[in-house]
């Protein structure tokens, strides 16, 4: 019988991770889907960086900065008493940054879509931003926020690099899936590393069919 | 009186270059206006300076004697200070909503929900009003615009070529949807067309717009026809066929959706071509026919 523990940790990892890489995300997408900055190709950039930098390279700069023997790290222990390193919230900055673009690209992309007079009506008939952006905006990109919350969750469960960086291998606290699996592998043990491998390849397939079965709009044909 | 005093001056970006759009208009409570004029001659970008969705280089917008916009004294209301009804050339419905609650969106808060109502039924949609709006025909979806326009009560509408997307048939009726909301809830409208048939129907004034300036303003009959002809009756209409008969000409003229056959000697169809719009006016007996400009 397998450890469950790595299993449940990496989905509760992906769950948080999800959750609050979309508070973040709805707010800078909106922004740069309608911004005049200067700034904004600086902003994208960034905000696309983890898709082509090696995990490792993030990993071992989140590493430095929040380890306590560096100033910012000490900063946060001290007064936040935050630990980052080697700890699960520590994990879920990381993966929140590394997942960033997953999420951002495409509600910024939805958000791009809509005609520019929907949110003109919406203020000439008196609403705000904010209501336009929560009633109008917001209810037309819910393909676009399903695929980001989906694609954000599916890709903190394929995490491995900045987990291993930043995290460790502690049983319970950072040893997600995809760590158990190279364990088990290092330790010759082939059939643990098989059941982890399996069950993540079924429910990350599961998840991703579901995406294209509800924007394709296959799932509403078939219940017609 | 109340009037609307706009003098705006705005650099435009163009298909065909840079444009210096420079208006001077007065309207006057009550009155239904068309600014008309050829795509890109700077139409629409008056109308969203006015919504206050577009910002004007310099000038002023003056309204009951309140500044909307003044550069000079840095004013600039947003467009939800500014108490407007706007219809956009898409018709910018909200397709999460259905008709009915595209127009309870607009709804102030604390106002009166009677008006909802009201206008579906002023509007002929309750038929419609659980529908959305992807499974509305464009002529329907313009009904609807035109009504969520107006359940904040503006006393100003805005309507940004409505009815360019119509047919002949639908464009008639919708125009006097606009005419009897523009009665019954005296609003002072502000209609962008580049239709001549439709200005000379619905307009008290229009102003002539050509490469961002005014060129012409005052009663439409007056401004597109020469003043000589004092007809009994005259409507305006597209050539559609000129026949030869004999030493005569049949001139086939389409005014509204009915097609009419005028008399026409050589000397008077020399300077008139299939899709010219023209005045068909009678003085005596024989309809006259006159190109407009």
């Amino acid at each position: 019988m397998i450890d469950w523990q790595p299993l449940i940790l990496t989905f509760e990892l992906a769950l948080v991770t999800t959750l609050l890489l979309l508070v973040v995300s709805i707010p800078l997408s909106y922004w740069l889907a309608y911004t005049k900055s200067k700034f904004k190709p600086i902003i994208e950039t960034l905000v696309s960086m983890p898709l082509v930098l090696p995990p490792t390279v993030l990993g071992f700069y989140l590493l430095i900065a929040f380890s306590p023997s560096n100033s910012f790290g000490m900063w946060l222990d001290e007064n936040l008493g935050l630990r980052l390193i080697f700890s699960f919230e520590g994990l879920v900055i990381a993966s929140i940054i590394y997942s960033l673009p997953f999420m951002v690209h495409p509600i910024q992309a939805g958000f791009s879509s809509l005609p520019s007079s929907i949110s003109e009506a919406s203020y000439v008939l008196g609403k705000s931003k904010f209501i336009t952006l929560i009633k109008v905006l917001l209810p037309n990109i819910k393909k676009s926020l399903l695929t980001g919350i989906v694609l954000a969750f599916a890709h903190t469960i394929g995490e491995f690099g900045v987990v291993l960086m930043i995290g460790g291998n502690i049983p319970g606290k950072t040893k997600v899936a995809s760590i158990a699996i190279y364990d088990e592998v290092e330790a010759l043990n082939y059939g643990a590393a098989n059941s982890y491998s399996l069950i993540l390849f079924v429910i990350t397939f599961c998840i991703l069919l579901l995406v294209y079965l509800v924007n394709g709009g296959y799932l509403r044909r078939m219940i017609q | 009186m109340a009037t609307i005093k706009i003098n705006l001056q705005k650099k435009l970006n163009a298909a065909s270059g840079m444009l210096h759009l420079d208006v001077d208009m007065n309207i006057e409570k009550g009155q239904l206006v068309t600014i008309y004029g050829e795509s890109g001659a700077g139409k629409t970008s008056i109308l969203r300076m006015l919504a206050g969705l577009m910002e004007a280089d310099s000038g002023q917008i003056l309204v009951n004697e309140k500044h909307w916009l003044s550069s000079q004294e840095r004013i600039c209301l947003k467009p939800q200070e500014r108490r407007i009804g706007f219809v956009f050339q898409d018709y910018a419905l909200f397709p999460n909503m259905t008709v009915k609650e595209n127009l309870k969106f607009a709804l102030e808060k604390g106002q009166d929900k009677s008006i909802v109502e009201e206008l579906i039924e002023f509007m002929e949609l309750g038929d419609l009003q659980n529908r959305h709006p992807e499974k509305l025909s464009g002529g329907q979806k313009q009904r609807v615009a035109l009504a969520r326009a107006l359940v904040r009560k503006p006393e100003i509408l805005l309507l940004d070529e409505p009815l360019s997307a119509l047919d002949a048939k639908m464009r008639s009726k919708l125009q006097d949807y606009i005419l009897k909301v523009h009665r019954k809830y005296h609003l002072t409208t502000l209609l962008i067309s580049h239709e001549v048939g439709e200005v000379i129907k619905m307009a008290d004034k229009i102003f002539i717009l050509e490469d961002g300036k005014i060129s012409k303003h005052g009663k439409p009959i007056d401004v597109f026809s020469s003043k000589q002809i004092s007809g009994k009756f005259q409507f305006s209409g597209e050539i559609v066929q000129i026949e030869k008969e004999e030493i005569i000409f049949i001139v086939t003229v389409l005014i509204g959706a009915n097609f009419v056959k005028i008399v026409a000697e050589e000397n008077e169809i020399s300077n008139m071509k299939v899709g010219d719009k023209v005045i068909v006016a009678s003085k005596a007996f024989n309809p006259i026919l006159r190109k407009i400009n």
